[in-house]
């Protein structure tokens, strides 16, 4: 295993690669075909390098602890409002999550349907290309047009394009009250209805998800408490015509039923090949209808679905053409290795995708394969 | 301002291009007499002019399909155009470019308010995208100042920001999806109805890529329910240094403004002038506004009031109605034209850390009086965006390079205290030479190698944000 403490070292190490290079955070994302390789932990780069709460501003070196930056950002009141899920529990790994690991793999939560994904957050990016060139892009300021974003491209590129070095977030003041508003006996059709009139209301909806299982739909709300509790009863008259409808207060049953939904931890414990599907909200049900599945659970209002079915299923077959992507999260290495964990690109986009690899990575050293 | 020399051999084919896009176009779309082409000759950035060799107006994406596909066959460069109000040069001709411009391109194609997104081609305007959803209280929310006449094309082009980002995002956090005409004439559909991307994020690095990869010539944009209510305060302070402080003690406190505004004294001096809003004559102003139920305004009001009294203000002003609101932003609303009535001004947009703002306009006042050019700055405090105005006059010989100095050490003031170039004009012609300041050549590499991949040739507007020493051998290539 590599482990630079430094970038210059990172750099060094990338350059006089003989090889493949395995990319690795804190090891806790084992999603994608299978890489062989020589192990490069970035963990040694580690640490908050600016933290300024008045800003809303913090930059970190990506093998940084998560749960350092959480815990610093909670400490002045504020936190990364993305939501990063935790994928410890789905997954069964262990180890540290790390902030490099978050953007790699453009990690967000249920609050993405609100206030946008880890990409909408990250504000600049420092990173070793495949040549092992120090690249920055993007800064730590809120607003940058300053040439091209190479920010977005590199969140979620799960380092294909290169080894992220530093990041810097926006941050976001915590809020003071969380409730649930919940809905039992919905559909899966009238559950996304539900959701879309809440999305679609003024009333700040910063969750909404349904699982089929009960059946229960979700709404979350959160902010100063008057506030708090003025749109519960307002999202309780909106959707009255849903019938048993209910506020959730109480703290830690709120807390503990938004991190169950952010790491699918319904699913942890069941076998089976676990499926995450970003779709159209109101184009969900139908394709669920096809997935013959094990389990579901609907976030971001019905946008992403995740899918539990038995081992090896080719969901992409089941479900036939459809707007958006299916990622196969869970699963066999070997199943991993014969179906295409990233939903194939038309032809002329895996082109222009492929063109980009071959520019920052002309080797194709950086996780080869890995997105397919 | 350097630009390259026009390609001789392109010069030399015009009536060959001519007769191939009139194949393809209507003929009152192809626009190539001399004294026609020169309606395309410039855009805000005014001081820079040069008439294409041709203009195109298509109307559909196949029209521009078959555009770029005649330009690329002939190695003529094209400009993309939206509503032309880019401040930094974005769509500036050079003598031997089409200006290829989406301006008839503005229907809305689908308007889907339970999934909350909107298809429009994209020579639609900005404030006409919230116009068609807000009879159902929707809106989009990026709002550039210039929205009432500027293009989603050139949004997108430049992602451009406005006065509400810090709670909504710029063009990029609000755009789902587009289709994109690459220069080879082959369309490419990215993103859509759904979020995020199921491989590489290639939506995130065409925004805001000046119209360097492509033409964009549809877009899904999200769009959101307008919240129940807001409202503005006012409070002024007698040093721009305790004004800054408010602006970090309020986003400390919790609380998160849709926007919040700063003018300094030479600003609202101008404005109270043009405007008589009846702001107060003192150091620094700022506009906080919040929004959401009453209850939520009250409360977040509640926060925001208390921090701006214990600092001391020479002023504090609630809204109590619609009325009062719209007066308090009367005359932020006025500055920008304000300023043009006094004098000439170029508006720079550099960011900086919040931090460093008392510092900044300190120095700025300071080059001021080096440079001996008057400097009002009224921006979106915010997010650090700033928008120093320099006020010269265009008629005095030598003014406008001596603004356009002082303006680039500015800049460079932006980028050595943390923070860049452009928040949200983009780099254009304006802040291309600046670069460097900002990057090293490395990261530029990077850059660039990413048109390498989306227009191997150069062709699609290659004289703009990279320095042209530093994208010579690319550009020289393609000639």
């Amino acid at each position: 295993m590599i482990s630079p403490t430094t970038e210059q070292e990172l750099a060094e190490a990338v350059a006089a690669a003989p090889g493949a290079l395995r990319i690795i955070g804190g090891g806790t994302t084992d999603i994608g075909k299978p890489v062989t390789g020589q192990a490069l932990s970035v963990a040694g780069l580690s640490g908050i390098t600016l933290y300024e709460p008045g800003a809303l501003t913090l930059v970190a070196r990506a093998g940084t602890p998560l749960a350092e930056i959480e815990a610093a950002a909670a400490a002045e009141n504020q936190r990364l409002a993305f939501e990063p899920m935790d994928y410890r529990r789905l997954l069964g790994t262990s180890g540290e999550p790390t902030i490099g690991g978050v953007v790699a793999a453009n990690i967000s939560g249920p609050r993405r349907v609100q206030v946008g994904a880890a990409r909408d957050h990250l504000l600049g990016v420092r990173f070793v290309d495949g040549r092992g060139a120090a690249i920055k892009n993007g800064g730590r300021v809120m607003k940058n047009v300053t040439g091209y974003d190479l920010v977005k491209l590199m969140a979620g590129s799960w380092g294909t394009l290169g080894v992220l070095s530093e990041v810097a977030f926006k941050v976001l003041p915590r809020t003071d009250v969380t409730a649930s508003v919940l809905i039992k006996g919905l559909s899966d059709t009238d559950a996304v209805r539900a959701m879309s009139m809440a999305l679609g209301s003024p009333f700040e909806v910063s969750g909404a998800a349904h699982d089929p299982a009960g059946p229960v739909s979700m709404l979350r709300i959160e902010g100063f408490e008057n506030s708090v509790a003025y749109r519960a009863r307002e999202l309780q008259r909106l959707l009255g015509w849903a019938g048993d409808i209910s506020v959730e207060n109480d703290p830690d049953a709120v807390a503990a039923r938004w991190s169950g939904v952010r790491d699918a931890a319904a699913f942890a414990d069941r076998p089976g090949d676990v499926w995450r599907i970003s779709v159209k909200p109101s184009d969900g049900p139908a394709i669920v209808a096809r997935c013959a599945a094990d389990a579901v659970l609907y976030d971001w209002g019905g946008g992403l679905i995740w899918v539990l079915v038995a081992e090896g299923t080719d969901l992409r077959a089941r479900i036939g053409a459809f707007g958006g992507h299916a990622t196969l999260v869970r699963a066999t290495r070997a199943t991993r290795a014969a179906l295409p964990v990233f939903q194939p690109e038309p032809a002329p986009l895996a082109a222009i995708s492929a063109g980009l690899r071959a520019k920052f990575d002309p080797r194709g050293i950086l996780n080869p394969g890995l997105m397919g | 301002m350097e630009m390259p020399v026009p390609n001789a051999a392109v010069l030399s084919k015009k009536s060959r291009l001519v007769a191939r896009l009139q194949e393809v176009l209507p003929s009152e779309a192809v626009i190539h007499d001399e004294a026609e082409t020169r309606a395309y000759e410039c855009d805000a950035l005014t001081a820079y002019k040069c008439p294409p060799l041709v203009a195109v107006l298509p109307s559909s994406t196949q029209e521009v399909s078959a555009v770029l596909r005649i330009c690329h066959e002939e190695g003529v460069p094209v400009v993309p155009r939206g509503s032309g109000t880019s401040l930094a040069g974005g769509a500036l001709p050079t003598a031997d470019s089409v200006i290829l411009g989406v301006a008839k391109m503005n229907a809305v194609l689908e308007t889907d308010y339970d999934n909350r997104f909107i298809r429009v081609q994209t020579g639609r305007t900005n404030l006409s995208v919230t116009g068609a959803v807000e009879e159902n209280d929707f809106f989009y929310a990026p709002d550039p100042s210039s929205q009432l006449a500027c293009a989603i094309a050139g949004n997108i082009a430049m992602n451009s920001g406005g006065a509400h980002c810090l709670k909504y995002g710029v063009t990029t956090n609000n755009l789902l999806g587009v289709t994109l005409v690459m220069m080879d004439g082959e369309v490419v559909e990215i993103g859509g109805a759904h979020l995020d991307s199921g491989g590489l994020d290639l939506l995130g690095v065409i925004c805001g890529s000046e119209g360097q990869l492509g033409v964009v010539t549809e877009a899904t944009l999200r769009i959101l329910r307008k919240p129940e209510g807001a409202r503005p305060v006012l409070m002024g302070y007698d040093s721009s240094e305790v004004a800054g402080q408010v602006v970090s003690d309020i986003i400390k406190a919790g609380v998160l403004p849709v926007a919040i505004e700063f003018m300094d004294r030479p600003c609202i001096r101008a404005t109270e002038a043009f405007a008589k809003a009846g702001y107060p004559d003192c150091e620094a102003l700022l506009i906080v506004e919040v929004e959401g139920s009453a209850a939520e305004i009250d409360e977040q009001l509640g926060v925001i009031l208390q921090i701006a009294r214990r600092h001391n203000p020479v002023e504090l002003r609630e809204a109590k109605d619609a009325n009062e609101a719209a007066r308090i932003w009367l005359g932020r609303k006025a500055a920008f034209g304000a300023m043009g009535n006094i004098n000439d001004y170029m508006c720079l947009d550099g960011t900086i850390p919040v931090s460093s703002l008392p510092h900044v306009l300190k120095r700025i006042g300071e080059m001021s009086a080096e440079y001996g050019l008057d400097v009002a700055n009224v921006f979106h405090a915010g997010d650090g965006n700033m928008h120093p105005l320099i006020l010269f006059d265009a008629n005095k010989p030598g003014d406008l390079e001596l603004c356009e100095a002082m303006g680039a050490d500015i800049l460079r003031l932006c980028v050595e205290v943390g923070g860049c170039l452009t928040g949200e004009h983009g780099v254009g012609i304006e802040k291309r030479d600046l670069m460097l300041d900002q990057y090293g050549l490395d990261d530029l590499e990077a850059q660039m190698r990413v048109k390498d991949v989306f227009d191997p040739a150069w062709l699609l507007n290659p004289a703009k944000v990279f320095p042209l020493k530093v994208s010579a051998g690319r550009r020289d290539f393609a000639a």
